[in-house]
C-alpha cells in the first residue's frame, strides 16, 4: 500500500504545484486579492505531499520493500540502516525525488519568512517556483517514477554501489541539492521582480539572504563531495576537474558573482538587468548540471541513468526555463532604469571586474566539460579534455580576482581614490612580498607558482586583518553582521588557496611494492608495513594492512588501510587510511596482493590539505553571518524608505 | 542634476568615455581569456582511439591519446609494480604496459580505458588507466571500441 499512496501524494502534488504556479501569477497580474491568498496554502500543500512520496519511499527502503523496482535495484536486507536511508538517494529516480523535495521545502521556507514583504511579490515568488516544480514532477512522474513495482518481487535486492556506501555519501547530496535547488528561489525572485516590473533594491535586499544561503549549501556540497573524493575513491586528490564535478562548480562560480552583484543592486540601484541575468544563469546551470548527470551522457560515478528520454526531458525543461526567462527579460529589461552612476575607480567597478572574472571563468569551464560532447555530437571523433586545460585556462583568470579582494572591501561606493586605496593597504603588500619571499623557503623549495599563491593568500589576510583595525579605529561603531560575514569568507578563500597551493606545490605521492617489515618514507614520515590480515564487515570481507606511522624516529600511530570485497557484489573497493594534521595529512592506501605477502602500496604527504575544506567551511560561515544580518528581516516598509533617500542621495 | 556632478568633478569621467573604456576594458578581458582557453583547449585534448584504428596506423604520433576497449583474458602480467596486458576491441589488440596501481575495477574480460602514448616498439605507454565506479558499468569509450570492430566485422562478413 504504501508505495501507492506515495505515488498518489506525487501525483496530486502535481497538479496541486500546477495550481500554486498558475493562480497566484494570474492573481498577482490581475490584482486579485483572493487568488493571491492561494500562493501560501498551495505551496503548503504541495510541500506536505511530497513529503509524504519521500517518506514513503524512505519506508520502503527501511522495511525492505524489493516489490518495488527502484528499492530492489539499490538496496538489499543486508545494507546498515543508515545506508539503506542514504540509498533512497542513491540512484537516478530517488536523487530526483530528492531533488523534488528539496524545491518544495525552499518555496515552503519562502512561504513562511516572507511575513516582511508584500503579499502580490510572495504569491509571485511561490508562482514561478511552482511552476519548475511541476515541470519537476512531470520529469519524475512520466520518466522516473520511483514506485514501480516488480513483478514478481525479488527475493533480495542487488545492492548499493559499494563506492556509495560513506557517510560522505549520507551528507553530500542533499548539501548539494539545496545548493542547486536554492538556486531556484534566486530565480525565482528575479523573475517575479520582472514580472511586476519592480526592479528595485527592495527585490535585491529580498532576495540576497535566499541567494547566500542556497551559496553556503552548495559551497558545503561541493566541499563536501570533494573530501569524499579525496578519502574515498583513493586517488589522492582532491578535485579532478570531471565534468560531473565541473557541473556543481558552475553554479557556484555564477552564484558567487550573483552574490557580489545583488550587493550593488541593493546598495546603489545599479547592475539590476546583470544581476537578473546572473539568477536566470544560475539556475539554467543547476539545471544544465542536473541533466548533466542524470542524462548519462558523462562518464561518471554519478551516471546512473542510461534512458536517453530523460536527457530529452530535462534538456526540453531546460530550453523552456531558459527560453521563457530571457524573453521576459528581453521584453522588460528597455524600461529598468540603470541606477546610481559610479566612476572608473569605484567600488562598483571592481565588483564588476570580480563579476567578470567569475563569468569568464565559468564559461571557460563551460567549453572544457562540453566541448568533448559538441565534438561527439558533430560527429569528428570522440576526445576528453584533461585537467591540465582546466588549470591552465582557471587559475590564471582567477589570480587578478585574489589582488581585488583586498582592495573591494575598501574602494568607496560611487568614487574610490586610488591614493586612498594605497594608503590604506600598503602594509598588506608589504607583508604579501615578504610572505612571497620567505615562506615558500620555510615549506621547502621556492617555487614562483607557490610563491606567487601564498604572497596572494598573506595579501588578503593581511588587508582583511587591517580593515578591521581601521574599521573599529574609526569608531563608527560595531561593523554590522554583513561585514564580518564577508570578511570571514574572503580569509576562508585565503586559506583555501593556501591549501591549493601548498598541496599543488609540496605533495609528494609514491606507489611502492611492500613486504612485511619494510619502510618507505615520504615528506619526512616513515611507513613501516607490518602486513595484512583478513577482517570480516557488516557485508564484506577485507583484507587489512596494518602500518607504522612513524616521524623522526617516533612512533605516531598504527593506520589500517583496507581492501574490501563486498558480499552482494563482486567490485573490490580500496579504503584509504588518513592521518589528518592541521598542516598535513599522511595517506596510505593498498593496491593488489603481489607474489608472496608483498602488496602494493600506495603512500601520499600531502601538506596543508585540509585547509582546501576548512577553507570552504570558512566561506560557508561567512555566508551564514551575513546571512543572518537583521536588516534583511526589516518590514518591507522600513526597507522602500531606504531604498527611496538611496535613490535621493544618487 | 546628475550630469551637473558628473562633469564639475575632474577625475570622474563622461558617461561616453566611462562606457568606452568599460566595454574597451571587457572586450581586452575576452580576448585574453579567449586565447588562453584556445590554446589550452588545443594542447590538452585527448582524442580517442580504436585498437583497430591503432593497427591502421592511424594513431597519433607523439601526442597523448586514449584507447578503450577490453582487457583481454590472459594478458595480464604483474612485474612487481609495472603491469602489462593487452586491450582488445575483439579484432585487433594493443599491448600496454602501465606503471603504479590499477583502479579497483580494472579485471580481465572487462572493459577499460588508458590514456598515454605509443612507443617505437608499438607497445602503448599507458599515464593513466581510467578507473570505473561500478562494476556493472562500461566505459562508452570502451563500448563504443568493440561496437565499431564488431560493426566492421559484420559488413566484412558480408
Amino acid at each position: 500500500m504504501t508505495p501507492e499512496l506515495g505515488h498518489f501524494a506525487l501525483i496530486l502534488s502535481l497538479w496541486v504545484a500546477l495550481a500554486q504556479g498558475v493562480l497566484p501569477l494570474v492573481g498577482a497580474q490581475r490584482n486579485q486579492p483572493q487568488w493571491i491568498a492561494i500562493a501560501r496554502p498551495a505551496t503548503t500543500a504541495s510541500f506536505l505531499l511530497v513529503a509524504i512520496a519521500f517518506a514513503c519511499l524512505t519506508w520502503s527502503f527501511y522495511i525492505n520493500d524489493f516489490s518495488i523496482a527502484y528499492v530492489a535495484a539499490h538496496s538489499n536486507t543486508q545494507l546498515p540502516t543508515m545506508y539503506r536511508i542514504s540509498a533512497v538517494w542513491g540512484g537516478h529516480e530517488g536523487s530526483l525525488l530528492l531533488w523534488v523535495l528539496m524545491l518544495a521545502g525552499w518555496a515552503q521556507a519562502v512561504a513562511l519568512f516572507s511575513r516582511q514583504l508584500p503579499d502580490a511579490m510572495v504569491a509571485r515568488v511561490l508562482g514561478v517556483l511552482g511552476l519548475v516544480m511541476f515541470g519537476l514532477l512531470a520529469f519524475v512522474l512520466l520518466t522516473s517514477n520511483p514506485f514501480e513495482r516488480l513483478l514478481p518481487a525479488a527475493e533480495e535486492g542487488r545492492s548499493l554501489n559499494p563506492l556509495l556506501q560513506d557517510p560522505g555519501l549520507v551528507y553530500h547530496p542533499p548539501m548539494l541539492y539545496m545548493g542547486y535547488v536554492g538556486m531556484s528561489v534566486a530565480f525565482a525572485f528575479a523573475i517575479a521582480a520582472l514580472l511586476a516590473g519592480q526592479l528595485d533594491a527592495a527585490w535585491a535586499r529580498w532576495s540576497r539572504p535566499w541567494t547566500t544561503v542556497a551559496w553556503i549549501f552548495l559551497t558545503l556540497g561541493i566541499a563536501l563531495g570533494s573530501w569524499w573524493a579525496y578519502y574515498e575513491l583513493g586517488w589522492g586528490g582532491w578535485w579532478f576537474w570531471d565534468p560531473v564535478e565541473n557541473a556543481s562548480f558552475m553554479p557556484w562560480l555564477v552564484a558567487t558573482a550573483l552574490i557580489h552583484s545583488l550587493a550593488v543592486t541593493e546598495k546603489r540601484g545599479s547592475f539590476k538587468n546583470w544581476t537578473v541575468l546572473l539568477a536566470i544563469a544560475a539556475f539554467s546551470l543547476s539545471l544544465l548540471g542536473t541533466f548533466l548527470v542524470r542524462s548519462g551522457v558523462l562518464t561518471s560515478v554519478h551516471a546512473f541513468a542510461t534512458d536517453p528520454r530523460r536527457g530529452i526531458f530535462i534538456l526540453i525543461l531546460l530550453a523552456i526555463v531558459v527560453g521563457s526567462s530571457l524573453l521576459l527579460f528581453a521584453l522588460r529589461a528597455p524600461k529598468v532604469s540603470l541606477g546610481g552612476r559610479f566612476s572608473l575607480l569605484s567600488r562598483e567597478t571592481l565588483l564588476l571586474v570580480n563579476n567578470v572574472l567569475l563569468v569568464v571563468a565559468c564559461g571557460a569551464v563551460l567549453l572544457g566539460t562540453l566541448y568533448p560532447l559538441i565534438i561527439d555530437a558533430l560527429g569528428l571523433g570522440k576526445l576528453s579534455v584533461g585537467p591540465p586545460y582546466f588549470n591552465a585556462v582557471f587559475v590564471p583568470i582567477m589570480l587578478p580576482l585574489l589582488v581585488l579582494v583586498a582592495a573591494g572591501p575598501i574602494a568607496r561606493w560611487k568614487q574610490a581614490e586610488l591614493g586612498d586605496i594605497v594608503r590604506r593597504l600598503w602594509p598588506a603588500a608589504v607583508v604579501a612580498l615578504l610572505a612571497g619571499i620567505a615562506l615558500p623557503m620555510l615549506a621547502g623549495e621556492w617555487h614562483g607558482y607557490v610563491a606567487l599563491a601564498l604572497a596572494l593568500a598573506a595579501w588578503i589576510i593581511a588587508a582583511i586583518v587591517l580593515q578591521t583595525i581601521q574599521r573599529l579605529k574609526a569608531g563608527t561603531g560595531n561593523p554590522p553582521p554583513s561585514w564580518w560575514g564577508m570578511q570571514i569568507a574572503h580569509f576562508g578563500l585565503a586559506a583555501f588557496v593556501i591549501g591549493v597551493a601548498m598541496v599543488g606545490s609540496y605533495e609528494e605521492e609514491r606507489d611502492v611494492r611492500m613486504s612485511p617489515g619494510e619502510t618507505v618514507t615520504v615528506g619526512g614520515h616513515t611507513f613501516k608495513f607490518l602486513g595484512v590480515e583478513d577482517v570480516r564487515g557488516p557485508n564484506y570481507t577485507a583484507a587489512r594492512g596494518s602500518f607504522e606511522l612513524s616521524k623522526d624516529g617516533k612512533m605516531l600511530r598504527i593506520l589500517h588501510p583496507e581492501k574490501r570485497n563486498y558480499d552482494s557484489s563482486a567490485m573490490p573497493m580500496t579504503e584509504a587510511a588518513i592521518d589528518a594534521g592541521l598542516t598535513r595529512d599522511v595517506y596510505v592506501s593498498l593496491g593488489e596482493p603481489l607474489e608472496g605477502a608483498a602488496w602494493a602500496v600506495r603512500v601520499y604527504f600531502k601538506p596543508f590539505v585540509d585547509w582546501i575544506w576548512g577553507g570552504c567551511l570558512l566561506m560557508s560561515l561567512g555566508g551564514l553571518v551575513a546571512a543572518a544580518d537583521r536588516r534583511y528581516r526589516l518590514k518591507a516598509r522600513t526597507a522602500t524608505k531606504t531604498v527611496a533617500t538611496g535613490a535621493m542621495a544618487a | 542634476m546628475r550630469n551637473s556632478w558628473t562633469l564639475s568633478e575632474s577625475n570622474q569621467l563622461k558617461p561616453r568615455h566611462k562606457r568606452i573604456a568599460l566595454i574597451g576594458g571587457g572586450l581586452v578581458a575576452i580576448g585574453v581569456a579567449a586565447a588562453l582557453v584556445l590554446n589550452a583547449l588545443n594542447s590538452n585534448i585527448a582524442f580517442f582511439v580504436t585498437p583497430t584504428e591503432v593497427a591502421e596506423g592511424k594513431a597519433p604520433q607523439d601526442k597523448t591519446f586514449r584507447i578503450g576497449g577490453m582487457v583481454k583474458d590472459g594478458s595480464l602480467r604483474r612485474d612487481n609494480l609495472t603491469v602489462h596486458f593487452a586491450i582488445t576491441d575483439t579484432a585487433k589488440e594493443v599491448p600496454v604496459i602501465y606503471t603504479g596501481i590499477l583502479p579497483d575495477l580494472f579485471m580481465e574480460g572487462k572493459g577499460a580505458v588508458a590514456q598515454g602514448r605509443i612507443g617505437p616498439d608499438g607497445v602503448f605507454v599507458a599515464s593513466e588507466v581510467l578507473a570505473k565506479h561500478d562494476e556493472n558499468y562500461m566505459p562508452p569509450e570502451a563500448q563504443h571500441a568493440v561496437d565499431q570492430a564488431q560493426q566492421t566485422a559484420k559488413t566484412i562478413k558480408q
